[in-house]
């Protein structure tokens, strides 16, 4: 799956983690950038893109994210084959 | 549960209470249930809505490991049944020191319920691959008294329902199949230590939560995930927290009495393959030869089932009654037969009628029917019209119908009682009563025939499961709905300021089981206050209350009294016993603010009430 589409899928995944209809992710996006973004919601957030996207991600993968520049990386990675 | 049509739309505005408690009955994954319990806290930040019908309850979790993910889910759990569950979290790693030490916040948190969840590395960790039997018998036991003693401090310092979580299977075979063969395998410990955990957890009274089902059930996967151990030591994977909050939250509905009473079914296409009226009793798919037939057979075994352990059967469908009943008197491969089902509406009328009919005609409320129907459009129309009526999604195949009940988990039920056992047939026998007056028209010499006998004794041990149940489950014929613990019932027992007292009724049709309890208190010299009269739905309009005044009076005039005080404490679902007392003949004495009213009853002008029913003490 390409990028744009993985970040697409995750604005929409991000807005329902944070209750937040009109949040804007960006690929810098951090948890400093996004009120209540802490670890409770990071859980969260990887629990909906597994589920969203069909993937589990690796203990390295999860240690490794901090951006969403990170989140959409590995998942295009992981879906690759996918349209 | 259905999907939420429109998630989005639904929580726009901030919803009340009942749309809260709609959107938890809807299909909700682990994103949407942390939403909704965001959304529950901001709708109510400072406690429950004052006018619940359900007791709140504060429920400390004490564990092993994290459960904080765990919280929200919980509390969305109670947010479902209607019922308020405020959390308690253990420090991290520190939950017997916040047991054992009253200044902690757990004992400031004052708990109305305990949860203990325990990780299998936690309770197994003692154990060593080198153990000789032994040894490895030493360690579990250790284990064992461990558990033990957490629950008596829980107890002894609350006072409160505790409930133990079982293991779950998570280590890993050291050798395979024959893992047993190894005195000290973890492995082979998990099953051991779970089936000592049931027996002791019975002996002390702790109530269990079947996590090892639950992971037989769903897999071991659903429930626990290494990478989710390893990252915060939550032994409960992230995503099984939606199920793992409502387990929690039927244990807790269950020991207030929330859970459903009546399994009540749809016939054709449900009961049995095929519509009877258009296929005739011989056309229909029901039983073997097919495994279609065997399917809708599969559900009919349940449902039996079901009623052998107290849960009330009604049948309502869109049927002539006489092509419905056909089919229960002459399909040879019917299991149920007419005299299993309580209830029994055959007609043309809508079904949330028809269901208002059954609530009605077994004197239960509508919040305690399970209604089962393969029609969507039924199910829907239910939904819609009695929210409180818990309708389960059911899949196309009839072959899930029964697993699907089940999985729904609203027949929860915490003890089984011989009156359980026996309610099939105490509602069977009510429905003929009920049948003899229509026809007879003449309640009083209805009654005068019965030839009822009121049965009384004193609390004792052989009644005490019952009398709990009987006190935290009525709701309708339930003066002053004071709820109660095992622990105070017991009390009761050797109180020489207390009359405590069960009844039971027997009459013609059979034995109606333990119907009624009162308990009265020494409050002034020679006055007894009645904080608790509760009788069972069976026996109303029966002049029974009469009766059991007439004992309740003998006893206290024999223990010295001049006076009975009795109180009236409204709640949504008592206002037919409103004009209890007055109708009884005591005078009104006051009327609080909350609307509990006071009465009194000078016993030296008592004179016992004309009564078709026979007293004896048994």
């Amino acid at each position: 799956m390409h990028a744009d589409a993985v970040q697409a899928r995750l604005t929409q995944l991000f807005r329902d983690v944070f209750d937040d209809p009109t949040l804007v992710i960006r690929p810098e996006t951090t948890a400093n950038d996004i009120a209540g973004w802490d670890s409770g919601r990071m859980i969260e957030l990887i629990v909906a893109a597994e589920a969203e996207f069909g993937i589990r991600f690796t203990t390295r993968e999860v240690d490794g994210m901090a951006r969403v520049a990170d989140f959409v990386a590995i998942i295009a990675a992981k879906t690759a084959d996918r349209p | 549960m259905p999907e939420t049509k429109d998630w989005a739309a639904a929580t726009a505005a901030p919803p009340s209470w009942d749309g809260l408690v709609a959107l938890a009955r809807t299909r909700l994954d682990p994103a949407r249930t942390n939403s909704l319990a965001r959304m529950l806290h901001k709708a109510c930040p400072d406690g429950p809505p004052p006018d619940l019908a359900t007791r709140p309850v504060r429920l400390a979790v004490l564990s092993s490991s994290t459960v904080s993910h765990l919280l929200p889910a919980i509390r969305v759990g109670g947010l479902r049944r209607g019922l308020w569950i405020e959390t308690y979290e253990a420090p991290f790693g520190a939950y017997a020191q916040d047991l054992a030490d009253p200044a902690s916040g757990l004992h400031a948190f004052r708990p109305e319920a305990v949860l203990f969840t325990f990780d299998t590395p936690h309770v197994t960790g003692g154990l060593s691959p080198r153990a000789t039997p032994e040894e490895a018998e030493a360690a579990r036991a250790r284990s064992l008294d461990h558990l033990r003693r957490m629950w008596r401090t829980a107890r002894d310092a609350f006072r409160c329902p505790v409930i133990q979580q079982t293991l779950l299977p998570t280590a890993l075979p050291l050798m395979g199949s024959n893992d047993h063969r190894l005195p000290g395998s973890r492995r082979h410990a998990v099953p051991r230590l779970n089936a000592a955990i049931r027996l002791a957890a019975d002996a002390e009274g702790v109530d269990l939560l079947a996590l090892d089902e639950a992971a037989a059930l769903h897999g071991l996967a659903a429930w626990h995930d290494p990478v989710w151990w390893l990252r915060a030591r939550q032994a409960i994977a992230p995503s099984a927290a939606p199920l793992y909050g409502d387990l929690v939250a039927r244990l807790l509905a269950a020991g207030q009495g929330l859970s459903k009473k009546c399994l009540v079914l749809d016939l054709d296409n449900t009961l049995w393959g095929g519509v009877v009226g258009d296929d005739g009793t011989a056309g229909l798919v029901l039983g073997p030869g097919s495994a279609e037939g065997e399917a809708y057979l599969g559900l009919q075994v349940y449902a039996r089932d079901l009623a052998a352990r107290g849960v009330i059967l009604a049948v309502v469908s869109k049927n002539d009654a006489a092509n419905a009943l056909d089919v229960f008197d002459h399909h040879p491969e019917m299991l149920l037969r007419r005299s299993d089902i309580a209830c029994f509406l055959a007609n043309w009328d809508d079904k949330a009628t028809n269901l208002r009919r059954v609530a009605e005609t077994l004197n239960i409320g509508l919040d305690a029917l399970v209604f089962v129907d393969d029609n969507p459009f039924e199910r829907e129309w239910v939904r819609s019209e009695l929210p409180m009526v818990s309708v389960p999604e059911l899949p196309e195949d009839p072959a899930l119908y029964a697993a699907r009940i089940a999985e729904a988990g609203d027949f929860e039920a915490l003890h089984v009682t011989e009156e359980d056992r026996a309610r099939g047939a105490h509602y069977a026998a009510n429905a003929v009563r009920a049948a003899a007056i229509g026809e007879g028209g003449d309640l009083a010499a209805y009654l005068d025939g019965l030839d009822m006998r009121l049965i009384w004794r004193r609390f004792d041990a052989v009644g005490l499961a019952r009398i709990v149940q009987l006190i935290n489950k009525t709701n309708q014929f339930n003066l002053t709905t004071r709820r109660t613990t095992e622990a105070e019932v017991n009390a009761l027992v050797t109180d020489p300021h207390a009359i405590a007292l069960q009844f039971r009724l027997v009459d013609r049709l059979g034995d109606n089981g333990m119907i009624g309890v009162v308990i009265a208190r020494l409050t002034d010299p020679g006055t007894y206050a009645i904080e608790t009269w509760l009788m069972s739905c069976r026996v109303l309009g029966r002049g029974v209350e009469t009766a059991v005044l007439t004992v309740l009076a003998d006893v206290a005039i024999q223990a010295g009294a001049h006076r009975l005080v009795g109180r009236y404490r409204p709640s949504p679902k008592n206002a037919m016993v409103r004009g209890h007392y007055p109708g009884l003949g005591f005078t009104p004495l006051a009327t609080e603010a909350d609307g509990t009213e006071t009465f009194r009853l000078a016993l030296a002008d008592y004179r016992p009430g004309p009564s078709p029913i026979v007293i004896a003490q048994g």
